[in-house]
């Protein structure tokens, strides 16, 4: 108690020697999120009813600290979406209520609509749940940043290290959804560019059904080993799942022992409760501490987000849009985000270049890029569509 | 760490007997392995890194060579070892480590004493500074710190241990004699990096989320500046003369050159490394020579230290050590510099008048700060 006292004493004193703290230059973003899916196989990965926005609210608290020095108070308004709300008029009335930027976790073409329909305002958005390639190819956008990776970001982190660890020969195993086509797609192109071969094809039919029941595990067990019987010879499964309908059913049940990844076993993301290299665990216990859960990879893409909001104000010492896009996009941004290197965005089609962790769900078991493949400017760079490729027209 | 790069350490990993990536110290394979016995893991080395192995055949001779040209007096060094939970003992005479000692959770940083007899060691995990016996290498009781204590610094004259808490944004200052907390400063996120002025008046923190160098006034207890520098900055040294201020940012890969009088940036040094990308560049400890002419800067992943002329800010050289160089401390007698490597699991022995690396000294797991005694 005395302790806080002399803290408390210590900011009062400290708030009142320094003059920008008389008034604060307040910077306000929104955080425009969707209502996740429930329907998800494993318990764990339930979405919490906080899913994205607490992470975005750690950011808050991280910046307001460092706001103490500088005269600088952050805010986030949550706008979370119900089932069928506009997403555009949502946005708007964000940027109505002073929010400079959006954080986004909306599904590709929502965030394409509220991109266009506030191209004449000065708000930038910050994708931070959706992957799909298109986003920063075909339908790009100037006043997007993506600071989610990209799905072919996610398959050659995967890749490489399945090609590091020498397991070339892979049977592809894929749901029926277009999304899950778009994953399987991604691992054909990163099994092309880094040397892999898939020897089979199988598709998982989703016939709709609930996904747990109190019957349990009995019939799963039955349904994998045929499902991946009779296949030529392969060192793993991948598995691109995306509408979690059959994922984490593979491993263990497969007819031949193998091991899986992609959508379950050794899976490639930006961000794992379990991760805790290069300084991780501090953040990991904020989160914690204040949540009571773990932080997922939406929590910290917005994190992240919100951080990149911080950085911009603190470095321009401006809480002016068009002035944090400027330093967002320009040569001297990059962030510190516990992946061991800084991070910086593709001036290309404005996507934050980062490390891939590869977890099981409970360690980080490797990041990628992995070592050995090299790339003239950045390592980084090896992971998803790089420059020469891209079709990204800024408009 | 940076475990992922780098073949030598993946494959050393089993050998150090002290656990993988994240669990510490719980699974020793053998009595005899680390830490008990530097020997045997040298030894085990040797079929997985042929090409260093040479390479340390030749610096032992040069090294030896180098013994029997001038006397050297023999100062003790010790290591801490993050993973290893130990502290390694260096002979610097003998240049080989001479005990190892258990400690707390997690140690990283280390210091003296001003008397030299006793050893403090910040066992972030257990939330304490650990104070050890010079003499007996006994644990003979604890500082006060705040939860995860990182890094710390003595003021000039001894009395006052300066420590950064890493998980509470406070700066805690403990009176080194009676080992009461004598007060905090509440400063950025995550704070780390600590230098003092050598007039002791001001007391540096660096905050490592923040991206601030906090300048705290020590009689006052306030901060009196705060100077923003690239991303994640770890360590803050004075140049011997306090003149400038150095901050090293990790993850920005830049180190700031600070006026202390004014607070204004005068200049950011930037490192290239022909064959390194600019992110494997990473300066964590910097160390200035007596006279202040020279500074050498560690730069993590990128498994060198880097040699800068302080009056010109050019780098002289770039000396290649071993694997996530973290962080370095001179012999008293500036013969040699020590630098604490975090993924290949030893000391590099630098030989300051020729800049060439001398040696690589086996120790613990994971080693990360260093302090040699003046006697």
């Amino acid at each position: 108690m005395i302790k806080r006292c002399v803290i408390g004493a210590s900011i009062a004193a400290l708030l009142s020697i320094l003059p920008a703290a008389a008034e604060p230059l307040r910077v306000k973003f929104g955080v425009l999120r969707q209502q996740h899916s429930s329907e998800t196989l494993s318990i764990l990965d339930l979405p919490a009813e906080d899913d994205t926005l607490a992470g975005a609210l750690i950011g808050v608290a991280d910046n307001n600290t460092t706001g103490r020095f500088t005269g600088q108070s952050y805010e986030a308004i949550d706008a979370k979406l119900a089932s069928g709300e506009d997403a555009v008029a949502a946005a708007q009335k964000l940027v109505d209520e002073g929010a400079i930027a959006i954080v986004a976790d909306l599904p590709a073409d929502d965030l394409l609509h509220v991109a266009d329909a506030l191209k004449s305002r000065d708000a930038l958005l910050l994708n931070v749940s959706a992957t799909d390639d298109r986003l920063r190819e075909d339908d790009c956008r100037a006043n997007v940043v993506h600071v989610a990776p990209t799905r072919s970001m996610l398959t050659d982190g995967l890749a490489q290290y399945l090609v590091w660890k020498q397991w070339r020969r892979w049977l592809l195993v894929k749901g029926s959804h277009p999304r899950d086509e778009l994953l399987a797609a991604a691992y054909r192109a990163s099994a092309k560019k880094f040397g892999a071969k898939i020897v089979d094809e199988r598709v998982y039919v989703d016939t709709e059904g609930g996904r747990r029941s109190d019957s349990g595990s009995v019939q799963t067990q039955r349904l994998i080993p045929p499902l991946t019987q009779g296949a030529p010879a392969y060192d793993v499964l991948i598995a691109a799942d995306e509408s979690e309908v059959f994922g984490n059913y593979l491993p263990y049940r497969t007819w031949d022992p193998r091991p899986v990844a992609g959508s379950a076993g050794l899976a490639p993301t930006s961000w794992d409760a379990a991760h805790e290299q290069w300084g991780a665990a501090q953040l990991q216990n904020r989160f914690r501490k204040e949540f009571r859960r773990g932080m997922n990879a939406r929590d910290h893409q917005a994190w992240v987000a919100a951080r990149m909001i911080g950085e911009a104000a603190t470095r321009t010492g401006s809480a002016d849009p068009k002035a944090l896009s400027t330093y967002l996009l320009g040569p001297d941004f990059s962030i510190a985000a516990f992946k061991g290197v800084r991070l910086s965005l593709r001036p290309w089609n404005r996507q934050l270049r980062q490390p891939i962790l590869l977890s099981d769900g409970r360690m980080t078991v490797s990041v990628s890029p992995q070592e050995g493949f090299l790339h003239q400017t950045s390592e980084l760079d090896t992971l998803g569509v790089d420059k020469p490729e891209t079709k990204c027209r800024l408009k | 760490m940076n475990m992922v790069r780098n073949l030598r350490a993946r494959l050393l990993l089993p050998f150090t007997g002290e656990g993988g990536p994240t669990k510490w110290g719980r699974m020793r394979a053998l009595d005899g392995a680390v830490p008990n016995g530097p020997s045997s893991v040298a030894h085990s080395r040797g079929a997985f890194s042929r090409e260093r192995e040479k390479g340390r055949a030749f610096c032992m001779f040069a090294a030896a060579a180098i013994f029997l040209s001038t006397p050297v007096h023999a100062f003790t060094a010790y290591v801490s070892n993050e993973k290893g939970n130990s502290v390694t003992v260096i002979d610097t005479d003998k240049l080989e480590a001479v005990k190892t000692v258990k400690v707390g959770r997690r140690p990283r940083g280390i210091e003296l004493s001003k008397d030299n007899s006793e050893l403090y060691v910040c066992a972030g995990d257990d939330d304490t500074i650990q104070v050890l016996d010079t003499k007996t290498l006994k644990i003979t009781g604890n500082l006060p710190s705040g939860p995860d204590p990182e890094l710390m610094i003595l003021s000039p004259d001894g009395r006052t241990v300066f420590v950064s808490n890493e998980n509470d944004n406070l700066v805690t200052m403990i009176d080194a004699e009676t080992k009461r907390q004598i007060g905090d400063v509440p400063v950025g996120v995550e704070p780390e990096g600590m230098a003092i002025s050598p007039d002791g008046r001001i007391l540096v923190n660096t905050s490592e989320t923040t991206n601030m160098a906090h300048l705290i006034d020590t009689r006052t207890k306030q901060i009196i500046a705060n100077v923003l520098v690239d991303a994640r900055p770890r360590f803050a040294a004075f140049k011997p003369d306090a003149s400038e201020l150095w901050v090293s940012s990790e993850i920005g890969g830049t180190v700031a050159v600070i006026d202390p009088r004014s607070h204004a940036v005068t200049q950011k040094i930037r490192f290239e490394i022909p064959g390194l990308s600019k992110e494997a560049i990473q300066p964590i400890g910097i160390s200035f020579t007596n006279d202040g002419k020279r500074a050498f800067v560690a730069l993590g992943p990128a498994n060198r230290v880097a040699v800068i002329d302080t009056a010109t800010k050019k780098i002289e050289k770039y000396l290649l050590v071993g694997q996530r160089v973290w962080h370095l401390a001179f012999t008293p007698d500036e013969k040699y510099l020590l630098t604490a490597n975090g993924v290949s699991n030893d000391v590099s022995v630098i030989d300051v008048a020729s800049l060439k690396v001398v040696k690589s000294i086996p120790v613990g797991a994971f080693p990360w700060g260093i302090a040699v005694a003046t006697k």
